[in-house]
């Protein structure tokens, strides 16, 4: 049995991928001796978190290195043609007919000025010249499942929806008919329906025809849908393969099992997430690249890097993996108090409304709800349903057109500025993005104590020291103090921003989707901290995300927002078991989760 | 501080050296100069000799003599001028950039006024209405230029005024003094210093074509610019008498534009080159 399947795959092997390293032009590795292959027709993921080097990886296949980038030694082979590493031209004849790549943001990788006609049948032209052009555009388009009409060939990018525009770009990659299909991140982006969508298609081509294809990605849960084989990449090293069901279910290598246990999924309600401690460094060093991270390493980790070895049915290139323990059971959140006695924030009838080039946007529409002390409510929505309006509007950054906040049982004015000191300390925002929200200028310990000024009229000495505390709370270390924000990663940045919102000494923090610009592992530690911060403190919170598995593991109620009005809400038990409003029942669907993947 | 990495680039370097040079002729010059730059000391339009390393200027002054003083007066007129323009320019523009009421077309409408006046026409005007001072110069010079960087200023502002770290501090409730002076000012620095160097070559183009024309200083004060104006008739006698205080107001623009690069350039790569990791998810 066992020999059987070697014999077969060994015969049907469509790729082959041997020690390739990539480095930069100071010849700092990025990529090291990543091999692996792939049969005909399968599926086969890579993942990794920023700086892993998968998109290297997976240019790399079509003979590609980004600019400051070179692919120093490797081997790769699609159906017994060599892939030529160091020669662009010689690449290019292999592209769009053996290999393809679909990239990650079509917003950016579709020329607004080409009508899609014209960006399909370019790829096609550059490959096969001039002849068939039409047929092979309507054949791909076809394929991804676009309209076919004349009209629609005619549009331009900006006239078709995210969805779409991802899968014009699939139809590029499809149009000269490749072997391979690398997609990277196509989904990332995209709303949790829409990826659902998307998704869908690429499954349904590697049904129908057979396509092999790598799919490069951060998210886990993703992966688990669609492919059958999956690798785990670390700080350029390929640390753990295997099928994905054996990956998922019994990680080998640490780091794959810090990554499943910190990856939020919205079937397993109030899960305690843990993130990996310490961060990422990009570049292989001497030894195993996760060994300062990891919590089962030993003497020989920090010299000797460790060599793939099969583990059951996975390669995991791990010393130590005989120590890794089972996923198991991971343990729960106790339920926040259910709220109790009056309110934290109570918003009334909120209409909040945009204009846009004359016209009148309607962002958020009768929105009422209420946040109990020390509950966790989150308001849950896709791009443009309006979250993030109704998030400014509570912090004064955006003047409503209608309805009341209520904060502590006094009424807001709409302008911050026209609030009273104490009102503005009570209530604290927290950004998305962290690489916006700290002021470059300024070092971090100065920053954190700027509010202790501003809203509690604290002395300059008093309020460093307080914010060294914070800083200490929210697990930073003191060097840190005296940095600027750009020496700090994503996760730090975003940890700045919540001792900068925690010295206010707030009741209510709004946090506005805080964790989407982070790896997994990172925004697991951020919620893994709120989650302690609420306990400790009796925070209430506001939760803004579009991350359902965030919400399962974090809030006491849920709101469903959708194109600005509430459709459902309710205690996060009741809702995510037994939705009731269509749209609610929709996003749970589309929603990817490991754990269903995993059974 | 990081301001001050400039100078270990190789512009930084040269821009200090050659500004040094300047700054060192127009500073020091008049405690070394051999003669009185107004004094009449032999005859005019001689050849450099030894007695008159850059020979004498129509009247019989001593050009070098005249070299040395005379750059105290443009440096110093040139550079008043541009910090004028700065402190008018960078307060209209981060006033106007951050303001949403009224405030911000009617302050720009009135810089697009401005903009679109030819500078020596203005200068005719108000030379002829005041009359000629070196304040006058300097705030027709400021009023000139300050437009422009009114301009740089407001676009700036506006870009940073909606990052998070800005509306952070509207949230808390910070004044729009504090808000202008520690949230933005710090973060448009960059591309205010940029234009710094330009700015100041504008400056000192101005006070020599001013000058030139004989709108500004009169004679028989030494300047550099006045006296290409004074001896140009007579260039093909001693052409030293133009051809110093020419090279004298060229190293000064080059000099100043070279440190204004090295200084910008240092400061917009910080961002960048530190040791973090600045990337996004999935990029």
């Amino acid at each position: 049995m066992e020999g059987d399947t070697v014999v077969s795959e060994v015969a049907s092997t469509l790729l082959g991928v041997e020690n390739l390293s990539v480095t930069l032009e100071n010849g700092r590795p990025i990529v090291q001796d990543v091999s692996f292959t792939l049969a005909a027709g399968e599926t086969f993921g890579l993942v990794g978190e920023s700086g892993s080097g998968k998109t290297t990886t997976a240019l790399a296949l079509l003979g590609f290195a980004r600019p400051g980038m070179r692919i120093v030694s490797g081997d790769v082979e699609i159906r017994g043609e060599r892939v030529a590493l160091h020669d662009e031209g010689a690449a290019r004849q292999l592209r769009g007919r053996l290999v393809s790549h679909v990239p990650q943001d079509p917003a950016t990788n579709l020329n607004p000025a080409l009508r899609i006609s014209e960006s399909i049948a370019d790829v096609y032209k550059a490959h096969r010249g001039s002849e068939g052009a039409d047929g092979a555009v309507r054949r791909a388009l076809e394929r991804v499942h676009l309209p076919v009409t004349s009209d629609f060939l005619r549009r331009f990018p900006h006239q078709l929806s995210g969805g779409q525009q991802q899968r014009v770009l699939i139809a590029c990659a499809l149009v000269c008919e490749p072997a391979l299909l690398v997609l990277d991140e196509p989904t990332t982006g995209l709303d949790v329906v829409t990826q659902a969508h998307i998704l869908q298609e690429i499954e349904h081509l590697h049904r129908e025809r057979d396509l092999a294809m790598i799919y490069v990605s951060h998210d886990l849960a993703v992966i688990s849908q669609i492919a059958e084989r999956v690798s785990v990449m670390y700080g350029g090293v390929l640390v753990e393969e295997g099928p994905t069901r054996e990956v998922l279910t019994r990680p080998r290598h640490p780091y794959t099992l810090g990554l499943a246990r910190s990856i939020p999924t919205h079937t397993v309600l109030h899960r305690r997430l843990h993130g990996i401690p310490g961060v990422a460094v990009g570049g292989v060093q001497t030894g195993c690249p996760f060994e300062p991270r990891c919590e089962q390493r030993v003497a020989r980790c920090g010299v000797e890097a460790p060599p793939l070895e099969r583990v059951g049915a996975s390669v995991v290139r791990c010393f130590e993996s005989h120590r890794t323990p089972p996923l198991g059971v991971t343990d729960q959140i106790a339920i926040g108090q259910r709220a109790n006695g009056a309110p934290v924030l109570s918003v009334e009838d909120l209409l909040a409304v945009h204009q846009h080039q004359g016209r009148t946007v309607v962002a958020a529409n009768s929105v009422s709800f209420t946040v109990g002390v020390g509950e966790c409510v989150a308001l849950v929505g896709e791009s443009g349903s309006g979250k993030t309006t109704i998030a400014r509007t509570i912090a004064g950054l955006h003047k409503p057109a209608g309805g009341r906040i209520v904060l502590a049982g006094e009424e807001l004015a709409a302008s911050a500025r026209d609030r009273p000191r104490a009102l503005r300390r009570r209530c604290q925002i927290i950004f998305q993005n962290p690489f916006e929200s700290l002021n470059p200028t300024r070092r971090v310990i100065d920053e954190v104590m700027r509010p202790a000024f501003t809203l509690r009229g604290l002395s300059s000495s008093q309020g460093r020291e307080e914010a060294g505390e914070l800083l200490s709370r929210v697990r930073l270390p003191d060097r840190l103090a005296e940095r600027y924000p750009a020496e700090l990663s994503g996760g730090e940045r975003q940890r700045v921003a919540i001792a900068r919102a925690l010295i206010a000494q707030p009741d209510l923090l709004v946090c506005d989707e805080i964790t989407s610009a982070l790896d997994v592992s990172v925004q697991a530690a951020v919620i893994e901290l709120l989650v302690e911060l609420r306990e400790e403190l009796g925070l209430s919170l506001l939760f803004i995300t579009h991350n359902l598995g965030v919400v399962a593991s974090i809030a006491d109620r849920v709101l469903i927002l959708n194109r600005g009005e509430i459709c459902e809400e309710g205690v996060v038990d009741d809702v995510f078991v037994t939705p009731r409003n269509p749209y609610t029942i929709e996003l749970l669907e589309a929603a990817p989760s490991l754990h269903i993947a995993a059974q | 501080m990081r301001i001050f990495r400039f100078a270990r680039t190789g512009r930084g370097k040269a821009g200090i050296i050659v500004l040094g040079f300047v700054l060192g002729v127009a500073l020091i010059g008049p405690l070394v100069a051999p003669y009185d730059p107004a004094a009449l000391v032999s005859a005019p339009d001689l050849t450099p000799s030894r007695a008159f390393p850059l020979g004498t200027d129509a009247l019989g002054r001593d050009v070098l003599s005249r070299v040395l003083w005379g750059g105290r007066s443009v440096v110093w007129l040139a550079l008043a001028a541009t910090v004028g323009a700065f402190a008018i320019g960078t307060a209209i523009g981060l006033v106007a950039g951050y303001s949403r009421s009224l405030v911000d077309p009617v302050l720009m409408r009135t810089v697009d006024v401005i903009l679109s006046f030819p500078p020596l026409l203005f200068f005719l005007i108000v030379a002829t209405s005041v009359g000629t001072s070196e304040l006058t110069l300097i705030v027709g010079i400021a009023i000139v230029l300050a437009p422009g960087i009114a301009r740089i200023v407001y676009s700036a502002t506006r870009e940073t005024s909606v990052r998070g770290f800005v509306e952070a501090a509207v949230a808390r409730g910070e004044s729009t003094s504090a808000i202008l002076r520690r949230e933005i000012l710090p973060n448009i620095l960059d591309s205010i210093i940029a234009n710094f160097g330009l700015t100041v070559t504008f400056s000192v183009l101005l006070v020599a074509a001013v000058n030139f024309l004989g709108l500004g200083l009169q004679p028989p004060a030494a300047n550099w610019a006045l006296m290409i104006s004074e001896n140009r008739d007579a260039i093909a006698i001693n052409v030293w008498a133009t051809v110093a205080p020419a090279a004298m107001i060229a190293a000064l623009t080059v000099g100043v534009n070279l440190l204004g690069d090295a200084v910008s350039h240092t400061l917009g790569r910080s961002d960048i080159g530190a040791p973090a990791i600045t990337r996004v998810e999935g990029t």
